[in-house]
């Protein structure tokens, strides 16, 4: 099947989901600071946040990519040169999944800031009334709210997130994509395999849909929903 | 030295910018002292009650719990916030707050809720926390409703349960927030009956309302606010039915009509 270019395939699909999982994990810590400085940071670090966002979301992600790579390869250089070291290259894995993490940890910080606005102040005052400290109130109150009104938003990144992963074959990470490229290129039938991972692609984002609707549902528990129809 | 009263608040000042809402409000309760503060929208008194547990931070003034004082150190911005935050929790723990509009965690049943601060602050375990909140929450008639959420319990419900939840922590003072004022005229009577026995049980109660038949009834002390400063004090029967200010006699009016 596919001229015995599945298991390259699939291997790839690996790297990809590889990538994407790290580079999740990656955004929402970003995303969490990001939040936390936007919402009840010092002055100035607002600032570099509002900036953070601002820069970030406005640049294409190829374009980031190629930043990230290339000039955090000059950057490490110069640094690792000046202690009186060695060329290093900076490792592809590393850099793709840094680069996505930093560029959708843009989104998560707006993401969650508006999840986190939405919770009733009340019931922040409330726990704090009760001598709850700041981290049991993030822990017990915040976090679990948010999650609910963070999921849309977070859906949304995710489902781009992924897709963007698709860019790293830029930087030379053979993941399903650079694997379809190759074998399209070998056998002359790039519809074939773009049609592949195209499928492959929707496959992971339909199921991650279905998943996360089901994590709504189960952080709705006590939401009245509005009657449905007006 | 052992201090006669509970709850001591000398001297609260507070300021929004430049407007000054509380310009020097003193309330001090002895155990058992249920007092009613009164005074029209915009007199301070919400903003003072807040500012006991430190919701609200004062620009000046001392709060003593049981004879001790919260240490307080002045912010940039010119207000007071706790110089210790550890002893501040355990002043909130001790001193506990019912809202005007209940607050509830929606996220968690009628019993979570109430079980909530037990297991994470006073550090109860489950079991305990399940114990008392089903003895407070049959205290306020709302045990049949444990497992509700709060969107699906009626005001009256929910500011029971808030009741119930800050009656659990066993605190020294009481602190209401106009806590009927936000709930359907017919279910006033219900959270105010609770309110009532909760009094008479001999717990210290700090409440800001708009119930003048409550405060006549079951209050120890009026305190009158208005315009940020104590206008008029003094014992319910007396305060209520012979006003000695202008501002409280035409206060009474308006509100009585």
């Amino acid at each position: 099947m596919l001229h015995g270019y599945l298991p390259a395939i699939l291997d790839g699909l690996q790297t990809s989901l590889k990538v994407a999982a790290t580079s999740l994990a990656i955004a929402c810590v970003f995303g969490l600071l990001g939040a936390t400085a936007k919402l009840s940071g010092p002055p100035w670090m607002r600032r570099l946040v509002d900036a953070y966002t601002t820069v970030i979301r406005g640049v294409p992600e190829l374009a980031l990519m190629l930043i990230v790579f290339y000039g955090g390869q000059t950057l490490v250089n110069w640094a690792v040169q000046k202690m009186g070291g060695d060329y290093v290259e900076v490792p592809a894995f590393a850099a793709g999944v840094l680069t996505i993490g930093f560029v959708f940890g843009a989104y998560m910080t707006e993401t969650f800031r508006g999840a986190i606005l939405a919770i009733p102040v009340g019931q922040l005052e409330a726990a704090s009334a009760v001598g709850m400290n700041r981290v049991q109130v993030l822990q017990r109150i915040t976090l679990p709210q948010m999650i609910r009104h963070a999921i849309p938003g977070f859906t949304n990144n995710w489902l781009v997130m992924i897709k963007a992963t698709a860019l790293v074959s830029i930087i030379g990470l053979d993941d399903m994509m650079q694997r379809a490229g190759l074998a399209a290129a070998a056998t002359r039938e790039p519809l074939t395999f773009y049609l592949t991972v195209a499928g492959i692609y929707l496959a992971i984002t339909t199921v991650s849909i279905v998943l996360l609707g089901w994590v709504e549902r189960r952080y709705s528990v006590g939401v009245r929903r509005a009657p449905t129809g007006l | 030295m052992a201090s006669p009263y509970v709850l001591n608040a000398d001297n609260i000042t507070k300021r929004f910018g430049s407007v000054e809402v509380l310009r020097g409000v003193s309330v001090a309760a002895k155990p058992g002292d249920v007092i009613a503060l009164i005074g029209s929208s915009g007199s301070g008194k919400s903003t003072f009650l807040r500012c006991l547990n430190l919701l609200e931070r004062p620009n000046a003034g001392q709060i003593q719990l049981k004879g001790e004082s919260l240490a307080l150190k002045p912010d940039r911005d010119g207000a007071l916030s706790a110089s210790d935050p550890a002893q501040l929790r355990k002043f909130r723990a001790r001193i506990a707050m019912v809202f005007q509009h209940f607050n509830l965690w929606a996220h968690m049943s009628a019993e979570k809720n109430v079980m909530e601060p037990l297991t994470t602050v006073l550090g109860l375990t489950r079991g305990e926390a399940t114990e008392r909140a089903g003895h407070y929450l049959s205290k306020v008639g709302v045990s049949h409703r444990k497992d509700a959420y709060p969107a699906h319990l009626s005001g009256g419900e929910q500011q029971r349960v808030a009741i119930a939840r800050a009656l659990a922590m066993e605190p020294e003072v009481m602190l209401f927030d106009e806590p009927t004022s936000a709930l359907d005229p017919e279910l006033v009577g219900e959270v105010l009956r609770v309110m009532r026995a909760v009094a008479e049980e001999g717990r210290t109660m700090i409440v800001v309302t708009h119930e003048m038949s409550f405060a006549r009834e079951v209050s120890s002390e009026v305190v009158f606010l208005s315009k940020g400063i104590v206008e008029e004090r003094g014992p319910p029967q007396e305060l209520l039915s012979r006003p000695r200010t202008e501002r409280l006699q035409g206060f009474l009016a308006n509100t009585l009509k």
